[in-house]
């Protein structure tokens, strides 16, 4: 269908591009911007070869949270660009030299790439017919119960990311002085307030 | 197949809205707008005196925290939507591995509340 094919070379367009402008950006927040733009290209085609459950997963995780830790890294490293970049062409040599043994390699691999016979039927086998069944509730059907352990797994990944943040960032600062909401609450205004009657003309 | 892209229809048309009003915007901006720019026009602003220093600072670690924490519960979330979608057929398993999951993040929400880590001390 024509209209597939346009979408497709747009959105391959704009990654290819938004990739290049990631790398030739001046301002690193650009940068990131760019990378947005291309994670969201991404997704485009995602949806375009029907995996549309990774689409809004590309969505919602790279965009939505990926980029904003780019982004913090960026802010966070305070790096001059500026003297970064004067040294750019100091080490082209070196990065062109990697650039072509990586094609070398990715062409050696694809060239030579053969798919196991027994690969297609392995897919086939829990793949359910995708005009009956959604592609997010096929998902549903296998990662729950068939995938358990390796569902599992990804919770404690998480939980373990999760503490180790914690641990490497939260310092315990004593002498801070913090709200204390229950505190406030359970104040007695009769222990902490009285009235006195003072006569005039005399001090307390 | 196809019918899956035809309901991403009025996505796209969405889309092609909102760049083409930017474009149409920037464009109209850039056009229509009177511009004489002089040195001091142009120069940063920072209330009357000259800018001391540079924008670009070191953030504090713990807005880094703040982040990774929503990443977590991000990926959670979208764990949860597949479970969702599929609940009615979802075997009796599935359904408490789910719950298992979400007792594991629990723990560890607990744990952050505890810590201290969700409040800007």
């Amino acid at each position: 269908m024509l209209l597939i094919d346009i979408s497709f070379y747009v959105f391959s367009t704009v990654i290819l591009s938004s990739a290049l402008l990631v790398v030739v950006s001046r301002n690193p927040v650009h940068s990131v911007l760019w990378l947005i733009l291309m994670f969201l290209s991404c997704a485009g085609l995602f949806v375009l070869l029907g995996a549309e459950f990774v689409a809004m997963l590309l969505v919602i995780v790279y965009v939505g949270a990926v980029a904003v830790l780019f982004l913090f890294v960026v802010m966070m490293l305070d790096i001059d660009f500026g003297s970064l970049r004067s040294e750019f062409a100091r080490y082209m040599p070196i990065a062109g030299l990697i650039c072509i043994i990586l094609l070398m390699e990715l062409s050696l691999v694809f060239g030579v790439w053969q798919t196991a016979e027994s690969a297609e039927q392995a897919r086939a086998v829990i793949t359910p017919d995708l005009s009956q069944v959604q592609n997010t509730a096929a998902l549903g059907h296998v990662i729950y119960s068939k995938y358990i352990y390796l569902f599992q797994t990804a919770g404690l990944i998480l939980l373990v990311a999760m503490i180790g943040a914690i641990v490497l960032t939260v310092r315990d600062r004593p002498n801070i002085k913090r709200q204390d909401v229950l505190s406030q609450i359970y104040r007695d205004p009769k222990e902490q307030l009285k009235i006195i009657d003072v006569e005039s003309g005399k001090g307390l | 197949m196809d019918g899956l892209l035809q309901e991403y229809l009025p996505i796209i048309i969405l889309l092609g809205l909102a760049i083409g009003l930017g474009v149409i915007l920037l464009l109209a901006a850039f056009v229509l707008a009177v511009r004489s720019p002089d040195a001091e026009k142009v120069s940063a602003y920072e209330c009357g005196f000259a800018a001391f220093d540079d924008a670009r600072m070191k953030f504090d670690v713990r807005f880094y925290l703040v982040a990774i924490l929503f990443i977590i519960f991000d990926l959670e979330i979208a764990f949860l939507f597949p479970w969702a979608v599929a609940f009615k057929d979802i075997s009796f398993l599935g359904f408490w591995s789910m719950m298992a999951f979400l007792t594991v993040l629990t723990v560890g929400f607990a744990y952050e509340w505890k810590k201290g880590a969700l409040e800007w001390q």
